[in-house]
């Protein structure tokens, strides 16, 4: 791995990537969903101008509030956006990938998480007090299941350095790997479970008594606001880089030239557009969940991801 | 043996074997019946395909034969059968719930592990790929097992039995490239026979229990229990 | 050499010193407080100076005191596994010293004889748990070994006019029993093949597989008991809330750390060949442990019984990694085996500093509040902000979040167990991974619990007056907890360093460290190869620094960045108040009900006479009713036809002497 300047610069630039495209992935979203429902929807760049406007508004923080509440949306942040930049992009062999393996980018997750449920709990109201506790159910029953079909990956791969198992099946002929498909099934389950899409959370609703994301941010406005939807919407965007990049490596920039550069971000984008579609799609033809029957589709993720592990031990390893 | 020592025909096998396992568990885990019954025949058409590419990889003609009757016959015809049974028997909007959906899950997982650690002595090192399809196929066999085990609905157990034949047959295209065409042609004949004789079990028990639910078959015991409760 | 063992001594020596002194000053507790105390921070500064000696230099180190039996005198021996126990015992008993003088000074009026047997029995805890860790021979580890479990049982017994604390600290007494007496046995097997009662003897005993794996079972049974591993673990959440919190910190962050020392003594050290089966068993053991521990954990609301429950857990954590390298050594992976090792080692130590880090702030909000009932807690950070902090730290370390500590060691086991694919065997290559996923449940159930303990305890607002009054920790208190807070961040941003430190264990006792590929890589963890797995905690938070820097110096600019207070949002009603926040039995409910399988949950709803509607919740251990309580009915109506015997009748008694000793003169016979 030559580390030298201009890859760490390119890091930089994905890094950044990140927090530029993410809003437009979320605008995307909401716009092919509007039009399969017969909807206009709102223009593409309006997550952009959501965040400006919060930005523009002055931060209200109530009474009960402690320093945590404040501290909060930075870390939520700051977790969130390192998270994604550990993930190639763009381009493969970057130096940021020594920093953060596989793990500790769950890790890194993790942490935003607690602190978004911590400083839900802060104001000390009931709704915050309940979207903390959903959210800790979701993710420990979405835990297991991410994290069997990292290890069907990593197995595979002999490796949870993120760049080394995106180049280890870009190296492998096309090959049917039952486990690929499983764990892709199971990871996305476990990607809109975590990114609070429909069936689990609706991203669009207040007023839904099941909302788990909003009730945690309700207090919050302002910048604090603005930095916790930017961390919402680069989460989706670090799901949909992390699938599409792991699946479908096809495209990724494995050299650094201008060239390679350019077709690797053309393809990320494509591949971004189309899973936008498909979540879309997804989100028009599938009924939000009752919490409880929450538990029964993120079996289904552990289940999918147990049988990608159970498939690669069986099928694809033999001895 | 690693995936890519394998033929594009096989990893094909490989990966529709692996989707007939999934479909086990979705079956097991169903609890709507007419939900399982698609998913029945979603399980037949993938056995099917698993014939035919068998078929075109051996480049052996009896089993083209062999991949549209299973398809006709477990994709399309018994399900059909199933399908107008529980509409006749008014089970269309039936649906169970397991008492330990992830127990009984975790169990099917167990079976999964114990019929691979079964098959791995049993056959020599060279044909891994060969014992690695039987043990899917005893896997898928035993979920049919527990399936019988776990559901007390008369037609899902029906299922589960029929689940069973997959897996036997998967096995059998998969190891042996299909079994003489003789045999086949009576196994299937059996497994209709055996279609219509639950058809006509089920409007038995029904009208002698009023119920298809198994466990209400205790009744039907001589010796007088003395705990009986309830209707 | 001798420099550590000196140290070592001189720990001991001072422990026991504070145990005569506290003892002897029944007349004034304020000795207890001001020369006691004190003596034990010393004791602790010197084992953890020479544990850190005795890893430094890899060397060992032996001597004989001659106590003892006449033809067994006491041999003791430092080498670096004892002496990282030494350490991480040093630490917890140094920080220990710095807290106990805050809470002492809160109960020493008009109490002298019970701060006496307090300070008494602890400085003999400690002397146990020292001398268990140096002994070199079974008598004296045995001798070590029930001096530990003896003073411990006196120090659960301390709060002895709760029955409930009585009750706990016999049922602590009675399972130390058992557990000694299978370890005593283990230790037996182990001598009657090495025929001697010194380690040396036992290192060079040659076992047959089935003696070995008999005496491992006795080990494991022992030390697992103590370790408080499922389906043993049911005298740890009594015993350990019921003590004084510095004391529960002790013994969750070292004795339980003992017990660890004991199995990976007996087990990797004095056994040596070991196999690759046992390995499967510990993992097992160790995940049912984790997931129950961390299930339980998350359903209490007392806060010590919830630590204690989470001890458990964090102990199936440290099996698992000792059961996986065992599974790696048993199947021949030495270089895994050594890295599962160390990994088992490094949430040994971590576990030691957050949760004695959390049992002392337990100990502050007890002493600031007089409340352990997370329901009537809430707002604490506002009124304690250094423990706040703290706390927030030792929770964060204990969810295994990066970059604290806690990360670090489950990252490392998580790693080993991604080697499974170097085994020959389908069947372990898929169970370790279900082992894995079993882990990740626990780890996201702890982060769970650690957001409910620090959001319903910390954040929110007051649920109770005394509370709303609650006075900061004093000096003291404060000092310890940071301590440890400050070894939580380090250990989490030096992996490399300790993970150098904990090297020589493994050199030692299985003759190899990590491999070459492993060798250190400045500010990067690679503990196998850089290409298989990189991890570098001081840059992941170096750019966390960044960018949350970068953020703030976007966000902060300009007109806006002023923040408004204003109420809460009440949604157009009534101001909400603290009766409207969740509880933390609220807050566990979803989980509560996801997992109502493994646990034992009743619920009663019933009317008192006012006609106030109650609602009672009660959430047990499905093992009480499946496996202790037959075995006490068991022993009890054994007990009860026993009892038959006691007729009153001397001529009776006399009869069965009489029938003894023929018997013992016939066995006698028949053996010659």
């Amino acid at each position: 791995m030559a580390v030298t300047a201009s890859t760490w610069l390119i890091s930089v630039i994905e890094a950044l990537l990140y927090l530029a495209l993410a809003p437009l992935l979320v605008g995307w979203v909401r716009k092919v969903r509007a039009r399969l429902q017969n909807r206009r929807g709102a223009p593409l760049l309006q997550p952009y101008r959501d965040l400006r406007k919060l930005l523009v508004k002055e931060a209200r923080v109530a009474h009960t509030a402690s320093p945590l509440y404040r501290l909060a949306p930075y870390v939520v942040l700051t977790a969130t956006w390192l998270a994604a930049a550990s993930i190639p992009m763009v381009a493969l062999d970057l130096p940021i990938a020594t920093v953060a393996d596989i793990i500790v980018l769950v890790g890194l997750l993790a942490l935003a998480r607690v602190f978004l449920a911590l400083a839900a709990m802060d104001v000390g109201t009931a709704f915050g007090g309940m979207g903390a506790s959903r959210e800790m159910l979701i993710s420990a029953l979405a835990e297991p299941a991410l994290l069997m079909a990292v290890f069907t990956l990593a197995m595979t791969a002999h490796s949870t350095n993120l760049t080394i198992l995106i180049g280890h099946h870009l190296s492998d002929d096309f090959l049917l790997r039952p486990s690929y498909l499983f764990a892709l099934i199971g990871l996305i389950l476990v990607a809109i479970a975590e990114t609070g899409r429909i069936p689990i959370d609706n991203p669009a609703t207040h007023l839904e008594l099941t909302m788990v994301h909003e009730a945690m941010v309700l207090e919050y406005s302002g910048r604090h606001l603005a930095m916790l939807e930017a961390a919402a919407q680069i989460k989706l965007m670090l799901y949909g880089v992390l699938i599409a990049n792991i699946f479908l490596p096809w495209g990724i920039a494995q050299s650094i030239t201008p060239a390679a550069l350019a077709v690797g971000l053309m393809a990320i984008l494509l591949k971004l557009a189309l899973l936008g579609v498909a979540l879309a799609v997804a989100e028009t033809v599938v009924a939000k969940l009752r919490l409880f029957r929450a538990p029964a589709f993120l079996n289904l993720a552990v289940l999918l991801s147990l049988l990608g592990l159970l498939s690669h031990v069986i099928l694809e390893v033999g001895a | 043996m690693s995936m890519s020592t394998l033929t594009l025909l096989q990893q094909l096998v490989v990966l529709l074997a692996a989707l007939v396992l999934f479909l086990s568990f979705v079956l097991l885990a169903q609890g709507r019946l007419i939900s399982a019954i698609h998913t029945f025949a979603w399980q037949g058409a993938l056995i099917a395909a698993v014939t035919l590419v068998v078929a075109a990889g051996g480049q052996i003609h009896h089993l083209y034969f062999s991949a549209v009757l299973t398809l006709v016959l477990k994709a399309l015809l018994i399900p059909w059968m199933l399908h107008r049974l529980a509409v006749r028997l008014a089970l269309e909007r039936h649906s169970e719930t397991l008492r330990h959906p992830a127990l009984v899950s975790m169990a099917a997982v167990a079976l999964v592990i114990f019929s691979y650690w079964l098959v791995l002595p049993m056959v020599a090192e060279e044909q891994t790929f060969t014992r690695n399809i039987v043990a899917i196929s005893l896997s898928v066999v035993l979920i049919g097992f527990l399936m019988m085990v776990v559901r007390q609905q008369a037609v899902a157990q029906v299922l589960g039995f029929m689940s069973i034949e997959n897996g036997l047959f998967l096995a059998a295209v998969s190891a042996t490239a299909g079994m003489p065409l003789v045999v086949e042609l009576g196994v299937a004949f059996d497994v209709l026979v055996a279609m219509v004789v639950f058809g006509v079990f089920f409007f038995q028990i029904r009208a002698s229990i009023d119920s298809l639910d198994v466990d209400r078959l205790n009744r039907l015991t001589e010796v007088p229990e003395v705990s009986e409760v309830g209707p | 050499m001798a420099m550590a063992l000196t140290l070592s001594g001189l720990a001991v020596a001072f422990a026991l010193g504070s145990a005569i002194l506290s003892l002897g000053a029944v007349k004034d507790g304020r000795v207890i407080r001001i020369l006691a105390t004190p003596l034990l921070g010393v004791a602790g500064v010197s084992a953890l100076a020479a544990g850190v000696v005795a890893l430094l230099t890899g060397e060992v180190a032996t001597a004989t005191v001659p106590l003892g039996l006449p033809w067994l005198p006491w041999q003791i021996r430092l080498d670096a596994l004892s002496g990282f126990f030494m350490m991480i015992i040093g630490i917890l008993i140094s920080v220990v010293g710095i807290h106990a003088p805050s809470y002492l000074r809160g109960i020493e009026q008009g109490r002298g004889e019970a701060l006496a047997a307090l300070g008494g029995f602890t400085g003999l805890f400690l002397t146990g748990m020292l001398l268990v860790v140096l002994a070199a021979d079974a008598f004296l580890f045995m001798i070590a070994w029930e001096l530990m479990s003896l003073a411990s049982y006196f120090l659960v017994a301390f709060q002895h006019e709760h029955a409930a604390n009585r009750r706990a600290a016999f049922l602590y007494l009675l399972m130390a029993h058992v557990g000694g007496l299978a370890i005593l046995l283990g230790f037996g097997v182990l001598a009657a093949f090495g025929e001697g009662f010194s380690f040396a003897a036992m290192r060079a005993a040659e076992l047959s597989a089935l003696w070995a794996s008999l005496a491992f079972g006795l080990a494991f049974i022992g030390f697992g008991m103590k370790a408080g591993l499922v389906p043993l673990h049911a005298w740890l959440p009594e015993a350990h809330p019921a003590a004084p919190s510095h004391v529960s910190a002790l013994m969750s962050g070292a004795m339980l750390k003992v017990a660890v020392y004991g199995f990976v003594r007996l087990t990797f050290d004095l056994i040596g060949d070991v196999q690759w089966s046992w390995g499967v068993l510990v993992i097992a053991i160790g995940a049912a442990s984790s997931l129950m521990g961390a299930l339980l954990a998350l359903m209490q609301t007392d806060l010590k019984r919830l630590l204690a429950y989470s001890s458990v857990e964090n102990l199936g954590i440290i099996f698992i990694g000792l059961g996986l390298s065992l599974l790696f050594l048993g199947r021949g992976h030495t270089l895994l085996g050594v890295l599962a090792l160390i990994a088992a080692l490094y949430h040994s130590l971590n576990h030691a500093l957050f949760k004695g880090l959390l049992f002392l702030g337990a100990g502050a909000i007890l002493h600031g509040t007089h409340e352990r009932d997370l329901e009537q807690m809430g707002g604490l950070l506002r009124r304690m902000p250094w423990t706040g902090l703290f706390f927030l730290i030792g929770g964060l370390s204990l969810a295994g979040l990066p970059p604290f500590n806690g990360f670090v060691s489950e990252w490392l086991i998580f790693q080993s167990a991604l080697q499974s694919w170097v085994i020959d065997n389908g069947v372990l290559r898929a169970l370790i991974p279900i082992a894995m996923a079993v882990l990740a449940l626990t780890t996201a159930l702890v982060a769970a619990t650690v957001v409910k303990t620090y959001g319903v305890a910390f954040l929110g607002q007051a649920r109770s007056r005394h509370v709303r009054r609650a006075r900061p920790a004093p000096r003291g208190m404060r000092l310890a907890q940071g301590l440890l807070a400050v070894l939580c961040i380090l250990l989490g941003l030096l992996p490399t360093w300790v993970i150098g430190l904990i090297e020589s264990v493994p050199k030692q006792i299985l003759g190899t460290g990590l491999g070459d590929a492993a060798t250190p890589h400045g500010l990067w963890l690679a503990p196998i190869a850089p290409e298989t797995a990189i991890y570098s905690a001081p840059l992941a938070l170096l750019s966390l620094l960044i960018l949350g820097g970068l953020v703030s110096l976007v966000l902060r600019r300009g007109a806006v960045r002023r923040v408004r207070h204003c109420d809460a949002w009440d949604c157009g009603f009534a101001p909400p108040t603290p009766r409207m926040q969740y509880t933390a039995t609220a807050f566990a409910q979803p989980l509560r009900r996801v997992f109502a399988m493994l646990m034992q949950i009743e619920t009663t709803q019933a009317t008192r006479e006012d006609g106030t509607p109650r609602y009672q919740l009660k959430i047990g251990d499905r093992l009480w009713g499946t496996l202790y309580l037959p075995v006490s009915a068991m022993v009890e109506s054994a007990a009860r036809r026993i009892v038959r015997l006691q007729s009153g009748h001397v001529r009776g008694y006399l009869g069965w002497t009489l029938v003894t000793l023929i018997l013992l003169l016939w066995v006698v016979s028949v053996v010659d």
